[in-house]
């Protein structure tokens, strides 16, 4: 089964143009600027937004084709969501929002009930939470719940929106672990966050200004992102490692020295912009400091995107002028420099 | 110690208050003031508000007040008025609960002239609904006639008609409040509703009425205190017919002449309910 889109979607003074855009089994994250145009792809594709003109297939069923007046409405596609504002039941139980999807589909309460508890649980919310209103629940909790509600009808496709921007950071592996499993069904997610694309994505969507900027596997989008914001974006670090207190050794070897406290398995993240490179030992204040093997230089204008390969493959944005200074060459041994400051360590 | 220097106009605003050296200065009462003339007006509005209700508590003849209310007019009165009171209430749940989901959430070509049809009973004198009514339902009326001469009805006059007359006056209470909580909720629990498998009715029924329950409520109470107390409309279309269409506003207005003490009593029963209503919903329509 694939998920095939290409049309258009008309909102008030503004419109998402999407060519040929397939949605393959795994995870599919879609990224760039705010009112590029991601949440509409989404509610596009779960049949809350119509298309203008074009084409909407999900599986071997035609979705939405207005030339042919087809419009399969959102409760008959097999399409699941995850808000970015959650939207619970309010009136329902924490257990019963778990539950609504499957009572819909002619479970019965109790078999709905059941599943829902397992549902409940492998988010990892509290049974102590099941009986409460949403109401009652922290943002991170309610997150949970929607997570768990979405998931819980096993949908062919699942789009999550924004899905753990409200978690605490201590949840979020667990969760992310949730929407990457089960490798058959179709996932879409919208995120801003480099750690759920560096750890989640197959295949990367880059929108801006409503069209498709740029697409393929992460590597693929790297090389080639399509539009400033995606660009910086992408040029962001993430190097997985354990944490001890401030320090936080590399999967690769290398120790990183960060400023606020952790322990146990984290990414370390920062920005391509924030690292500067030196041919020779660089004094000063930076901790972290590292010898790396140039592996290979992108310029783009005025920028130039370098590679560094072992003790940790790093990103750098330097200018061009700089990068023609250094004499930096593929092979080249150059030490790299990032400010304790720069680095966020994301659990 | 010498303060610093305030912009004048906050010098004036403050010079009432002590010379403070205090060191955080509290949170502040509302420095505005209110014109005297304002003030004074406004109690004596209150004070109109409460005239009425103290003339009728002051002559009130508590000790007979049990034999008053029992009199077979009163009760039979006062059983119609339930009859009606209710029926024009579930009436109006029936055609008002779909009129207010039109309202609210289908986009219709002139929405302020459809608006200004549901509120019209609000603001129409009850004689004039009264009369409309007749005009339309009535046995020569615009309706009425096909409905005698297809189903043998005829409503003025008949108790189904003081129905029909309360109906008309108390359906925009509860659509104008079911409105409003729908218009709140939006559509945004329609949404995940719909991702889930839910079809149009089972939103409606699983998710969009539970939500709006408190609206529901209050707008059911609002339309049953307006249809029990309603005269007008129920005098011009329905007339004044013991056991029929005198309901209890009517037998007020009867026993006014008859017995001012039975008209003070009924009057009673009647403030009291509406009391009743106004506490009930006082959460939602009296601010703290």
């Amino acid at each position: 089964m694939t998920v095939l889109l290409d049309g258009c979607v008309a909102r008030s003074g503004w419109m998402l143009r999407v060519d040929g855009l397939e949605i393959g089994e795994g995870v599919t994250a879609v990224v760039g600027a705010n009112g590029s145009g991601k949440t509409t792809l989404g509610r596009t594709v779960a049949g809350l937004d119509r298309l203008a003109s074009g084409r909407l297939v999900i599986g071997d069923t035609v979705a939405d084709d207005p030339a042919a007046r087809v419009f399969v409405p959102a409760h008959r596609r097999s399409v699941g969501m995850v808000f970015q504002d959650h939207r619970l039941f309010g009136h329902l139980r924490v257990i019963d929002n778990v539950a609504f999807g499957l009572r819909r589909a002619g479970a019965d309460r109790a078999a709905a009930r059941r599943r829902a508890r397992e549902m409940l649980d492998r988010v990892g919310l509290d049974s102590e939470t099941w009986s409460r209103r949403p109401a009652a629940l922290s943002g991170g909790q309610r997150q949970r719940v929607a997570i768990a509600r979405a998931l819980a009808p096993e949908p062919g496709v699942l789009i999550v929106d924004e899905p753990l921007a409200s978690v605490d950071s201590s949840g979020r592996a667990q969760l992310r672990a949730l929407i990457g499993e089960s490798p058959a069904r179709h996932t879409l997610l919208i995120t801003h966050d480099p750690v759920d694309v560096a750890t989640l994505a197959r295949q990367l969507v880059v929108l801006d200004g409503g069209a498709v900027a740029g697409r393929g596997s992460l590597a693929e989008v790297t090389a080639s992102p399509g539009c400033e914001w995606a660009a910086t974006f992408l040029g962001a670090n993430v190097v997985p490692g354990q944490a001890q207190g401030t320090a936080v050794t590399a999967e690769t070897g290398l120790v990183l020295t960060v400023a606020t406290e952790a322990a146990g398995p984290v990414y370390v993240t920062f920005p391509a912009h924030a690292v500067t490179l030196h041919r020779d030992r660089p004094a000063g204040s930076a901790r972290n400091t590292w010898q790396a093997e140039l592996q290979r230089v992108d310029v783009d204008g005025e920028r130039a995107r370098v590679h560094l390969g072992a003790p940790a493959e790093v990103r750098a944005d330097v200018t061009r002028r700089s990068a023609d200074e250094l004499g930096l060459c593929p092979g080249l041994t150059i030490w790299a420099s990032v400010k304790a400051t720069e680095l966020t360590v994301v659990t | 110690m010498r303060q610093r220097q305030r912009p004048r106009h906050i010098q004036a605003l403050t010079a009432a208050s002590p010379p403070d050296d205090a060191a955080e200065p509290g949170p502040a009462r509302s420095a505005s003031q209110l014109p005297a003339a304002l003030t004074v007006v406004g109690f004596v509005a209150l004070g109109l508000l409460a005239l009425p209700i103290v003339g009728l508590l002051q002559r009130t003849p508590w000790s007979s007040l049990p034999t008053l209310l029992g009199e077979s007019e009163v009760l039979e009165a006062l059983r119609l008025s339930l009859v009606v009171s209710v029926a024009a209430t579930a009436a109006c749940v029936v055609l008002g609960l779909p009129l207010a989901f039109v309202l609210a959430r289908r986009r219709l070509r002139s929405p302020r002239v459809a608006r200004a049809v549901v509120m019209l009973p609000m603001v129409l004198p009850p004689v004039v609904a009264g009369t409309a009514l007749l005009f339309a339902l009535g046995r020569r009326g615009l309706v009425g006639q096909w409905l005698d001469t297809w189903f043998g009805v005829s409503l003025p006059f008949t108790t189904a008609g003081a129905v029909v007359a309360a109906a008309f006056v108390a359906l925009p209470f509860f659509v104008v409040t079911v409105e409003a909580a729908l218009r709140q909720a939006g559509d945004d629990l329609d949404e995940a509703a719909a991702t889930l498998g839910a079809g149009p009715w089972a939103t409606v029924v699983h998710v969009v009425l539970p939500t709006i329950r408190p609206a529901l409520a209050a707008g059911a109470a609002l339309s049953w205190a307006r249809a029990l107390g309603e005269f007008g409309a129920t005098l011009t279309f329905a007339g004044n017919f013991p056991g029929r269409t005198r309901t209890l506003p009517l037998e007020t207005y009867l026993a006014l002449e008859r017995n001012p003490e039975a008209a003070v009593a009924i009057s009673l029963v009647l403030m009291a309910v509406a009391l009743a209503v106004l506490v009930t919903l006082r959460d939602r329509w009296m601010p703290r």
